[in-house]
């Protein structure tokens, strides 16, 4: 059996992947029709291409079906309970960087920290009668945060896309979401919280704990791990 | 350790049978709770402890994480008053952050909704508790919120930090953080200083700010600002008050050594002295009930991390050397909680629950099956 590895299917995420490999001698390959996803890998033996979301990319890591993952590290602590005991990160990648921050409108000037939103949200609940809502697809990882912070009085609410547009279209209070430039939070009328830095995301070679590493697959990787430190 | 289905459901009914000796009405529960109670109440943590379903035509559900909510909500729909209530059954949690917890375990619990003699409540519970768990090796824990809370009125603080405290008393980090703002150990964030000189040079801050979009309405941006003005000229928290403060919340002794600590600190600030003498009448009480209270701990902070919603009496039993092991029972005085769910209604209430699971394993680590 070789070595499962599995990276993004498509856009940039993809094609920058297929060049952080292919700088260290492993040339990741498409099929040569654009729609089937399936691919080879040459430069090294043994290593089978598995073309996924990278949203599922965590998921199959974890149940062991790929022994290798790239994806953003965002989204396997997101989506991973216990993310360090499921996954090993074995190397950061250089691109895919984003931020997942906490915004609110702009227009609200007594709230610049992550304190002000929680006594914001204190009194919003006296005023409207339930928790101030937030807008996020990363539950787990900004719940984590609120709580580490001590804020009370929030709910979240979930939104899996446009997410920057709730607060406008009143589904949500404030937002929490990943952003690289912030370029669709101020067209959005948004501002970033001065501590509201949850995370700071970029796409990552990952290892799987729970892999069947016997048959070979642990000796391709030790091979692999040589060529990741050489850049052509 | 897996114990026996059947012995597990005996343990539950030797306990439930116990509570009605005690002049226990058995309540019943639905496993299926509607989730926004819950979620209201304990806000979007109990979502990451609790499952949540969802039903076509009911909305979001709750596995039961825990009876007390049922239990008040069905007291506060017509039940007797005074009343004594007994439980029995499963309640679920996920255990993301241990996998050796279990998320499925049963609870047996024992609540008085009762407006006379307070004091007389709280030992009730114990006493019952700690008579049903006779014979264990355990260490009994006791602690109280309002002493906590009366020392925060007693700081002299405006009333929107006195809130603020009362409110973050379940989050220690956030709630040092705020006393060392309010004592001025810990200057404003520069965002602030920026909004409160802008504000005092008669600069209106909202406009230009943005367009409102959102339901917090301008209005409300207003209304904070102007608190947030009227926060900053409140005067700083003297070295003595943060002293007492510190004093109460880390006050760990035996009863009645404690309340004499209190009863000193009291002569200092004089809003502790009802909450105190409460204190007083509790310990009476649970020496009248047979419990030994020379050697009861009292612990001001305990349950402070765990046990939100509890807003006088707390305690818990835990076994001594058994880290592995949660507490065996704990409860404690929710007044305030049957407020917030009696819709303008409330009530007294203490209650506490037990773990049978927990009671079957330390009889079997003690080698004695009862």
């Amino acid at each position: 059996m070789g070595l499962k590895l599995g990276v993004p299917s498509k856009g940039r995420l993809m094609e920058k992947t297929f060049d952080w490999f292919a700088a260290r001698g492993v040339a990741l390959e498409r099929a040569r029709s654009e729609r089937e996803y399936a691919g080879h890998v040459t430069g090294i033996d043994g290593v089978d291409l598995v073309l996924l979301s990278a949203s599922e990319i965590p998921r199959e890591l974890a149940a062991g079906r790929v022994h290798l993952g790239v994806t953003g590290s965002d989204l396997v602590r997101d989506k991973l309970a216990q993310w360090d005991d499921q996954v090993t990160e074995i190397e950061p990648m250089g691109f895919g960087q984003a931020d997942l921050v906490i915004a609110v409108p702009r227009i609200w000037v007594d709230v610049d920290t992550v304190a002000d939103l929680d006594a914001a949200a204190a009194a919003f609940r006296v005023e409207h009668g339930f928790r101030l809502r937030i807008a996020t697809k990363y539950h787990r990882l900004v719940r984590e945060f609120l709580r580490r912070e001590g804020v009370a009085d929030y709910q979240l609410v979930d939104s899996q896309g446009a997410t920057e547009g709730t607060v406008k279209n009143r589904t949500a209070e404030a937002i929490a979401d990943i952003t690289s430039t912030g370029e669709t939070l101020r067209a959005n009328h948004l501002k970033i919280l001065a501590d509201g830095l949850i995370h700071r995301s970029e796409a990552t070679l990952f290892k799987s704990r729970r892999a069947d590493w016997s048959g070979g697959a642990r000796e391709t990787f030790e091979t692999l791990k040589g060529r990741l430190g050489a850049i052509a | 350790m897996m114990l026996p289905r059947q012995d597990l459901i005996a343990e539950s009914a030797r306990l439930r049978a116990y509570f009605e000796t005690a002049g226990a009405s058995p309540v019943e529960s639905a496993i299926l709770q509607p989730a926004d109670a819950l979620l209201d109440l304990y806000g979007e943590d109990i979502r990451a402890r609790a499952y949540v379903t969802a039903d076509p035509l009911r909305g979001e559900l709750m596995l039961r994480p825990d009876f007390t909510v049922p239990v008040v909500l069905d007291h506060m729909a017509g039940g007797a008053d005074p009343a004594r209530y007994t439980y029995s059954g499963e309640v679920f949690r996920k255990q993301e952050n241990d996998p050796d917890r279990p998320n499925e375990y049963f609870q047996v619990g024992f609540e008085i909704f009762d407006r006379e003699t307070p004091e007389a409540a709280d030992a009730e519970v114990f006493a019952l508790i700690a008579g049903a768990l006779d014979g264990l090796p355990l260490r009994p824990a006791t602690g109280d919120v309002g002493i906590l809370t009366a020392v925060i009125e007693g700081l002299g603080l405006s009333l929107d930090r006195q809130r603020a405290l009362k409110r973050h008393l379940w989050r220690p980090r956030r709630f040092r953080a705020l006393v060392e703002r309010f004592a001025g150990r810990r200057p404003d964030p520069p965002q602030r200083q920026a909004l409160l000189a802008r504000v005092a040079s008669g600069i209106d801050v909202l406009a230009g700010a943005g367009p409102a979009i959102g339901l917090r309405s301008p209005a409300e941006i207003q209304a904070r600002v102007e608190r947030l003005v009227a926060d900053a000229q409140q005067p700083f928290l003297t070295a003595g008050e943060v002293d007492i403060l510190d004093q109460v919340t880390g006050l760990k002794d035996t009863a009645p050594a404690a309340l004499e600590r209190l009863h000193d600190i009291a002569v200092d600030m004089p809003a502790l002295s009802d909450a105190v003498a409460r204190l007083s009448r509790r310990l009476d009480a649970l020496s009248a009930r047979g419990i030994p209270v020379d050697s009861l701990p009292f612990e001001a902070s305990f349950g402070r991390t765990t046990l939100e919603y509890y807003d006088g009496f707390v305690f818990g039993f835990t076994a001594p050397g058994r880290p592995d092991l949660p507490p065996v029972a704990t409860g404690g005085r929710y007044d305030a909680l049957t407020r917030v769910l009696g819709k303008g209604r409330s009530i007294p209430a203490v209650g506490g629950m037990i773990r049978p699971e927990v009671v079957l394993q330390l009889r079997q680590g003690a080698g004695a099956w009862g």
